[in-house]
C-alpha cells in the first residue's frame, strides 16, 4: 500500500487554509466526486529516536500517536512509509520518555527496535499536533477508489512552527489506475508540489534542524593536509569540547549509559592529543590543561566502571554454573547502590564551577591558537603516528612470558595512543588504507583489553566482596556466586594472555609494519 | 487463515447477507478479511459497489492464468477486500471438471493468500455441484442458513452426512436460523427447541426484517449502516459463535 501512495504539499494558493474539497472537486476527473470522511481528528504526535539518530540512520521512524483520551500507540515505519510494527501502550500509564527499547512491552515492536537502538534510550526528537481531515474519492458508482488525508501539522518541539498542509492519497486496492489519475490531477493544481520529504523531516526543517545531526561528533572533522598543525589541532580539540558539552545534559539526566561513555571518549581523546601533540600548541597550553582533563576523566571513571558491571550483569548471571542466578542479586543491588553514590559525586563535579571554568577557558584558549605555517597537520600526523607506532613495537617487543601484567597494561596504553592518532587524523588518509593499517592493531587491542579488563574486574569483585561483608550485605551464597564470576574472569584473562604472543607477532610482522609505515608517510605526501 | 463459507442448496435464504455481514464484522474486529463472491449473480459485489467482473473470467482464476491476488478489490471498509463475482462463474463447474483434483482446487488457489488474510469468507451460489464440493473441501467452517422449517432441518442432516463422508479434512458446520418470523408458530417452536437438541445449530437467529432488505438500497452491510437494529445484533451474535467455533486467534490489532 505504502508504495502506491502519493504525497503532496499544499500551499495557501491551493486552498490549504480553506476548502480543500472544493479545490479538489474542481481539479479532478469529471466522473469523480469527493465525500467527506468524517470529523477532523486531532492527533498528538511525538517522534522518537536515539541521541545519535540510530533509527533514522537505519531508515526507521518511530512515532507515538494519541487522539483525545485514547490509548497512545507506537508506530514504527520503514523507509517507504510501510508499517513495520505497532504497539498500544498500557492505558493506565502515561508514556514516559526517554526510555530504552528493552523497557517497552515485549512484542514485534520491541523486537524490531532493540537491535537498532541498543544501549541508547529513545527520546522525543520532535512533537507536533496534527489536525487530520479524511476524504474519499468516489467513482461514478459511488465506490471509494482512493482515500485522501489532509494533514495540518503544528510543530511544538524543538521549536514552534506550522507546516504547509500535507496531502496523502492512498489508492484502494484494485483501483490504482483510477487513483493515479486523481493523483495526477491533484499534482497539476497550482500551488501543489510533490511531498518528497517525510513528515519528520518536514517538522524538523520547519523547526530549524534536520534528522541525523549529532552535535560534536569527534571523528567528523575534515582536515586538509596543508593546514597549520596548531590550527588543525585547535579545531580537533574544539570538536572534542563540542562532543563533551553535547553529552553533558544526557549524562546529568542519566538518560542512558552512552552519554557518559561518549563524554569520556572525548575526554580521553583530548588527553591523548594534549600528551602526544601538545608541542604543536602554544607553549604551556597542554601543560596547563592536561591536569584539568585528567581530573575530568577521574571524576567520571567510577560511574562508568559500575555501568560496565551493570550492563554485563545479565550475561554474568546467566553464565553461572555452580551458583543460581538469584544468588547474585545482592551483588547487583550493591552495584546499583554504589553506582548511585558514584553518580551523585560525578554530577556534583559536572555542575561545579571548576568544570564550568574549564569549558569556558578551554574554548577561549583554543580560539586564540594561531598556527604557524610549519609544521603542517600532515607532517605532524605522519611524525606522531610513526613515533607512536615505534613506541608500541618497542614496548611489546620487551614483553616475555615472565613479564608482569603491568607491562601489558602499558602496551595497551601505547596501542590506544596509536589508535587515537590514526582516528584523529583520519580524514587525511584513505579510509581503505586506514582500515588495512589498523587491522592487526585492533586485534591486539582486543586481546590487551580483555587481559586488563578481566583483571580489573576481578580485583573490583574482591573489593566489592569485602565491602559487602563489612556492610553485612553479602550472604554466603552470594559470595560463592561472586567467586565463580571471579574465577571465570581469571580463566578469560589467562586465555587472553595465551593469545597475546600471536596477536603481537601479527602486529609486529613485516606486512603490518609496512602498512602502518605507509600510513605514516601518506598524509604529507 | 480460516476459511468460512456460507452455504445452502436453496437460494434466497440469506447466504449473501450473512457473508457480507460476517465479513464486515470480522474486519471491524481487526481481522484482515477477503470475501469471495462466487455467485455469478454478484449480489455481494453489488452490495459493496464493486463491478462484478474479473479479467479473464472464472476460467483464468481456476486455471491459474490469473492469480486471485490480481483480481482482489478493496471495499470501502478497512481490512475488508472482495474478490468480485463474474458472470462466467456460471460455468465454473465445467472449468473445475477439467482441472486436476477439482474438489481441492479452491483450497489450493486460496493457499497463497494465507499471509495476507486472517479470514476468507466464501459466498456460494445455491447448488450441489462440483463448485460447492470444492467449497466444502476448502472451508474450515460452513455457515448454513436455515429457514425454520422441518424440511430445512432435513437438508442440514443431508449436508452433515455428505460432509462426514469426506476423506481427510472435513469442515465444521454451524447452522443458524435465517428469515425468522416469530409470529409463525412453527418458526418459534423450531427456534426454541433445535439449538438445545443440536450443538451444530447456533443460538443466533437472523430475523426477517426489512432493514436487511435495505442493504441493497444502502449498498452496505446492515451491521455498518444500522448497527443498533435487532438484525445487526443477531449478526454480531452469529459472528461471535462462528469465531469461537472456527477457533480464530485474537485479531492482530
Amino acid at each position: 500500500m505504502a508504495s502506491d501512495q502519493r504525497e503532496f504539499v499544499l500551499t495557501d494558493a491551493a486552498g490549504a487554509g480553506s476548502d480543500v474539497l472544493q479545490t479538489l472537486t474542481a481539479a479532478g476527473p469529471e466522473a469523480l466526486s469527493w465525500a467527506n470522511g468524517g470529523a477532523v481528528r486531532s492527533w498528538r504526535r511525538i517522534w522518537l529516536d536515539t541521541f545519535d539518530w540510530r533509527l533514522y540512520r537505519a531508515g526507521l521512524t518511530l512515532e507515538q500517536v494519541r487522539s483525545g483520551s485514547s490509548q497512545a500507540e507506537l508506530v514504527l515505519t520503514g523507509r517507504d512509509g510501510a508499517i513495520v510494527a505497532t504497539e498500544r501502550l498500557p492505558a493506565a500509564s502515561k508514556p514516559e520518555w526517554p526510555r530504552l527499547a528493552a523497557e517497552l512491552p515485549a512484542g514485534p515492536l520491541q523486537a524490531a527496535l532493540e537491535p537498532v537502538s541498543g544501549l541508547r534510550a529513545l527520546a522525543p526528537v520532535a512533537r507536533a499536533v496534527s489536525k487530520l481531515a479524511q476524504f474519499q474519492a468516489l467513482n461514478d458508482d459511488a465506490k471509494t477508489i482512493a482515500r485522501l488525508a489532509v494533514d495540518r501539522v503544528s510543530v511544538t518541539y524543538p521549536a514552534r512552527a506550522v507546516l504547509p498542509a500535507r496531502l496523502t492519497l492512498v489508492p484502494v486496492r484494485g483501483y490504482q489506475a483510477q487513483a493515479a489519475r486523481v493523483g495526477r490531477a491533484i499534482g497539476s493544481l497550482p500551488g501543489v508540489r510533490a511531498g518528497r520529504d517525510s513528515v519528520l523531516e518536514a517538522v524538523l526543517a520547519a523547526a530549524g534542524g534536520q534528522p541525523g545531526e549529532v552535535a560534536g561528533k569527534p571523528s567528523g572533522l575534515q582536515l586538509t593536509p596543508g593546514m597549520p598543525a596548531g590550527r588543525a589541532l585547535s579545531q580537533i580539540l574544539s570538536g572534542l569540547l563540542d562532543a563533551m558539552e553535547a553529552n553533558v545534559p544526557g549524562t546529568l539526566k542519566d538518560i542512558d549509559t552512552e552519554f557518559l561513555h561518549d563524554l569520556r571518549v572525548a575526554v580521553r581523546w583530548t588527553r591523548s592529543a594534549l600528551k602526544l601533540c601538545g608541542d604543536a600548541l602554544p607553549r604551556g597550553l597542554a601543560r596547563e590543561y592536561a591536569p584539568e582533563f585528567r581530573w575530568l576523566g577521574d571524576l567520571t571513571t567510577p560511574t562508568r566502571d559500575f555501568d560496565v558491571f551493570l550492563l554485563g550483569y545479565p550475561a554474568m548471571a546467566a553464565s553461572l554454573v555452580g551458583a543460581d542466578a538469584d544468588e547474585l542479586i545482592p551483588f547487583r543491588d550493591h552495584l546499583a547502590r554504589s553506582r548511585a553514590a558514584a553518580y551523585r559525586r560525578m554530577v556534583a563535579g559536572l555542575r561545579s564551577a571548576r568544570f564550568a571554568r574549564l569549558r569556558t577557558n578551554w574554548r577561549a584558549a583554543l580560539a586564540d591558537v594561531r598556527g604557524t605555517r610549519r609544521p603542517t597537520v600532515a607532517q605532524l600526523a605522519d611524525a606522531k603516528i610513526a613515533a607512536a607506532h615505534r613506541r608500541a613495537l618497542l614496548g611489546g617487543g620487551k614483553i616475555t612470558a615472565a613479564s608482569p601484567p603491568e607491562s601489558l597494561h602499558d602496551l595497551r596504553k601505547r596501542c590506544k595512543e596509536l589508535r587515537y592518532l590514526v582516528e584523529m587524523f583520519g580524514s587525511l588518509h584513505d579510509p581503505a588504507q586506514r582500515w588495512q593499517a589498523v587491522r592487526e592493531l585492533k586485534a591486539l587491542q582486543d586481546c590487551l583489553g580483555e587481559f586488563q579488563d578481566t583483571e580489573v574486574q576481578r580485583m573490583e569483585i574482591r573489593g566489592y566482596a569485602a565491602q559487602m561483608m563489612a556492610e553485612r550485605a553479602a550472604p554466603a551464597e552470594t559470595l560463592l556466586a561472586m567467586g565463580e564470576i571471579a574465577a571465570r574472569l581469571a580463566v578469560a584473562q589467562a586465555t587472553a594472555r595465551a593469545q597475546f604472543d600471536g596477536r603481537f607477532a601479527d602486529f609486529a610482522g613485516p606486512a603490518s609494519r609496512r602498512r602502518m609505515a605507509a600510513l605514516a608517510r601518506t598524509a604529507a605526501a | 487463515m480460516k476459511i468460512l463459507a456460507t452455504y445452502n442448496i436453496k437460494g434466497g435464504v440469506g447466504k449473501t447477507a450473512t457473508a457480507v455481514n460476517i465479513g464486515y464484522l470480522a474486519a471491524s474486529d481487526g481481522y484482515r478479511v477477503l470475501l469471495w463472491d462466487l455467485d455469478p449473480q454478484g449480489a455481494a459485489s453489488f452490495l459493496f459497489r464493486i463491478k462484478p467482473r474479473v479479467k479473464g473470467g472464472g476460467k483464468a482464476l481456476i486455471r491459474g492464468r490469473r492469480t486471485l491476488d490480481d483480481a482482489i478489490k478493496g471495499t470501502d471498509f478497512d481490512r475488508l477486500d472482495l474478490l468480485p463475482a463474474d458472470f462466467t462463474y456460471r460455468n465454473l463447474d465445467l472449468v473445475l471438471d477439467a482441472a486436476k483434483q477439482p474438489a481441492k482446487r479452491l483450497a489450493s488457489l486460496l493457499a497463497p493468500l494465507h499471509c495476507e488474510y486472517d479470514v476468507v469468507v466464501l459466498d456460494c451460489p445455491p447448488s450441489i455441484s462440483l463448485l460447492s464440493e470444492s467449497v466444502l473441501h476448502a472451508a474450515d467452517l460452513l455457515l448454513v442458513p436455515l429457514i425454520p422449517t422441518t424440511l430445512s432441518v432435513r437438508t442440514l442432516d443431508q449436508l452433515t452426512q455428505f460432509v462426514g463422508g469426506f476423506d481427510g479434512h472435513q469442515p465444521d458446520i454451524l447452522a443458524f436460523f435465517s428469515m425468522l418470523d416469530r409470529r409463525k408458530k412453527l418458526h418459534a417452536e423450531i427456534v426454541r427447541d433445535l439449538p438445545e437438541q443440536r450443538p451444530d445449530v447456533a443460538t443466533a437467529a437472523i430475523p426477517a426484517l426489512s432493514v436487511i432488505e435495505q442493504m441493497s438500497v444502502q449498498r452496505a452491510p446492515v451491521t455498518a449502516f444500522a448497527p443498533r437494529t435487532a438484525a445487526a445484533r443477531q449478526y454480531r451474535e452469529l459472528w461471535r459463535e462462528a469465531r469461537e467455533r472456527a477457533r480464530l486467534p485474537a485479531a492482530p490489532r
